[in-house]
């Protein structure tokens, strides 16, 4: 399935992604937070996204605070995947664990254009633009982390560790 | 080859002999952080996983600083609800409302953040810890809520980056300027994934709370880390406040560094940094004619009694301009209180400031003194993204305790060393 692309420049920061105000109790509710992604830095991104769609930024995407809230925004509108030539490091980390797949590409942030179709062939660790009629590569995640994310994730591993199976 | 602070600190939390930076290792956790965002968040991550204890209720370190006192019905849910999981989950290092302050300044503050240690927390500066030479670092909540349920948690191991002040600094020049200065020249992502070693005689100079200060931006140039080499100084620190014991670690002289920096204190300015990135630094008194309409002192970086010092300094005596509204904010209840018996408060509520309880207050936008629209901040806080503190066309400038403290007087940003 294709998605849009939506660009971003470089160093968007979390409060760009989601406001500080938005944030209490956040994780009771997370669902809430997919009308307020974007809020101040793009107003017609929450009405306008698509499941499918695709976040596409330059370097240092995710810079700033540590919220969680930020991916899980996101990943909220039906986002599933964002490509930056870079990420800031607790927004790697907190994307990993909540769903919301990373792909570093330097040559895909910088080629693609604002609502360009895109496919992601994770297979063949493939981006694919429809639109241009070109591919681009995507750093692959280190082997560590591919291991905990077929085993389920962070939450699985935990609860593996300690021996919980109801879940 | 020898080995940095920082990866001989990771090789003992992973039990090993020694590590080097790309090694993804499983590293045990002396102390976990949170707050009320991000604590309540990750004890309901923790119920979400089924997990029934932490791994150490003494090693698990809460305290209410962003939205407390609570200025919404959400805030107060929130508050309600970490009260409850903190006695759910048997928490003993619990600093609430009127025991506590901003979660980086307490803890450090009650002596529970040692040398060696390695600390996660549920709060991108919690890599303020660095200045007593622990390994410190911020994740979310899910890596939290992992963090207390096993007491481990994966690290990848840093490369370092060097970062020597050589020199004696001038009169009104401050750790804030030395970090701003840093981040100005090596841009937000400078030390993307990066361990912050800060040394030299300038640095060496500086007292416990001007450490701090520096350790508190790390994260603004990208890095995971920020970490200073304990001295006599950090050592006369801890032994105000804790027995415990505790590993001084200290880098090789053959350590590898993937870049070293060098300059000289002395010839750096009071600076700010011009909206709306940590990395826009300029000589404050190049900024000419930026009207303000609040002044911000306090926060994790720059609220502890030095930075409250310099401020006094600076408004003993004098008036805080007209159309300005000047907010202070002591870290914690102790810093508080020791502002009122040196007569502090005294001096900041003379000059008409406003001298708020020990929270985070504006400095995320929550509440307290949130920007209008259009208007202009000096803030000796961490961020000035767009937004940050209220509406999106809201201006942030950062700077030093002495240049938020003279600009608030003069009612435009100001040198501090020309306010009249
Ligand atoms: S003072 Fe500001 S930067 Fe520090 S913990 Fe509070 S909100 Fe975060």
């Amino acid at each position: 399935m294709a998605g849009r692309a939506w660009k971003f420049g470089n160093d968007v920061d979390t409060d760009a992604i989601i406001p500080g105000r938005f944030l209490t109790n956040w994780n009771k509710h997370p669902e809430r937070l997919k009308d307020f992604c974007f809020a101040d830095a793009r107003p017609e991104f929450a009405a306008g996204v698509r499941p499918g769609d695709v976040v596409v930024a330059g370097r240092n995407f995710g810079c700033g605070s540590s919220r969680e809230g930020a991916p899980v925004a996101i990943r909220m509108t039906g986002v599933a995947v964002v490509i930056a030539s870079s990420f800031a490091r607790i927004f790697f980390r907190n994307a990993i664990n909540v769903g919301l797949l990373p792909l570093e590409s330097p040559e895909a942030a910088q080629d693609i254009r604002d609502g360009d179709l895109l496919e992601i062939d994770a297979v063949k660790g493939e981006i694919r633009n429809l639109t241009g009629g070109r591919a681009y590569a995507f750093k692959p995640l280190p082997a560590f982390l591919q291991e905990m994310l077929a085993g389920g994730g962070l939450a699985r591993y935990v609860q593996r560790r300690l021996g919980i199976t109801d879940c | 080859m020898g080995a940095t602070i920082t990866e001989k600190i990771l090789a003992k939390a992973a039990r090993l002999d020694k590590t080097v930076p790309g090694d993804i290792v499983n590293a045990r956790i002396d102390a976990v952080i949170g707050h009320d965002i991000s604590g309540t968040a990750a004890f309901r991550e923790l119920e979400k996983m089924k997990v029934s204890s932490v791994f150490d209720r003494d090693r698990i370190l809460i305290t209410a600083d962003h939205f407390v006192p609570s200025p919404t019905l959400e805030a107060a849910a929130q508050f309600k609800d970490l009260g409850a999981f903190v006695a759910r989950y048997g928490i003993t290092n619990w600093f609430e409302q009127g025991r506590g302050g901003i979660c980086h300044a307490i803890f450090p503050e009650q002596g529970l953040i040692r040398p060696g240690a390695t600390v996660v927390g549920g709060d991108s500066h919690t890599c303020t810890y660095g200045a007593l030479g622990a390994f410190a670092t911020g994740m979310g909540v899910t890596d939290i809520a992992a963090a207390m349920a096993l007491g481990e948690i994966w690290l990848r191991v840093p490369a370092s980056v060097k970062f020597v002040f050589d020199g004696a600094m001038k009169r009104m020049v401050t750790a804030k300027d030395l970090i701003l200065h840093v981040i100005g020249r090596i841009g937000v992502d400078g030390a993307l994934y990066r361990a912050m070693e800060f040394a030299g005689e300038a640095v060496r100079s500086l007292s416990m709370d001007g450490r701090f200060t520096m350790c508190n931006m790390a994260i603004e140039a990208g890095a995971k880390s920020g970490i200073i080499e304990p001295d006599e100084v950090t050592l006369n620190y801890l032994r105000e406040r804790t027995r415990q014991p505790f590993s001084v670690f200290r880098s090789d002289a053959d350590a590898a560094y993937e870049r070293e920096y060098r300059w000289d204190a002395s010839q750096i300015p009071p600076l700010v940094a011009l909206p709306h990135s940590p990395a826009n630094a300029a000589p404050a008194a190049e900024v000419r004619d930026v009207r303000i309409d609040q002044a911000v002192i306090g926060s994790c970086t720059n609220g502890r009694m030095d930075d409250l010092r310099a401020a006094a300094e600076i408004l003993k005596g004098r008036r805080v301009a007209r159309g300005v509204r000047l907010l202070v904010f002591p870290a914690t209840q102790a810093i508080s209180l020791q502002a009122a018996r040196e007569g502090l408060t005294e001096i900041f509520l003379e000059a008409g400031a406003t001298v708020a309880p020990p929270v985070c207050g504006p400095c995320l936008g929550g509440h307290m003194g949130i920007l209008a629209d259009g208007e202009t901040a000096v803030s000796t806080t961490n961020r000035n993204f767009a937004g940050r503190m209220g509406h999106k066309n809201s201006r942030i400038y950062l700077a030093s305790p002495y240049t938020a403290a003279a600009s608030a007087v003069a009612g435009c940003i100001l040198d501090p060393r020309e306010v009249n």
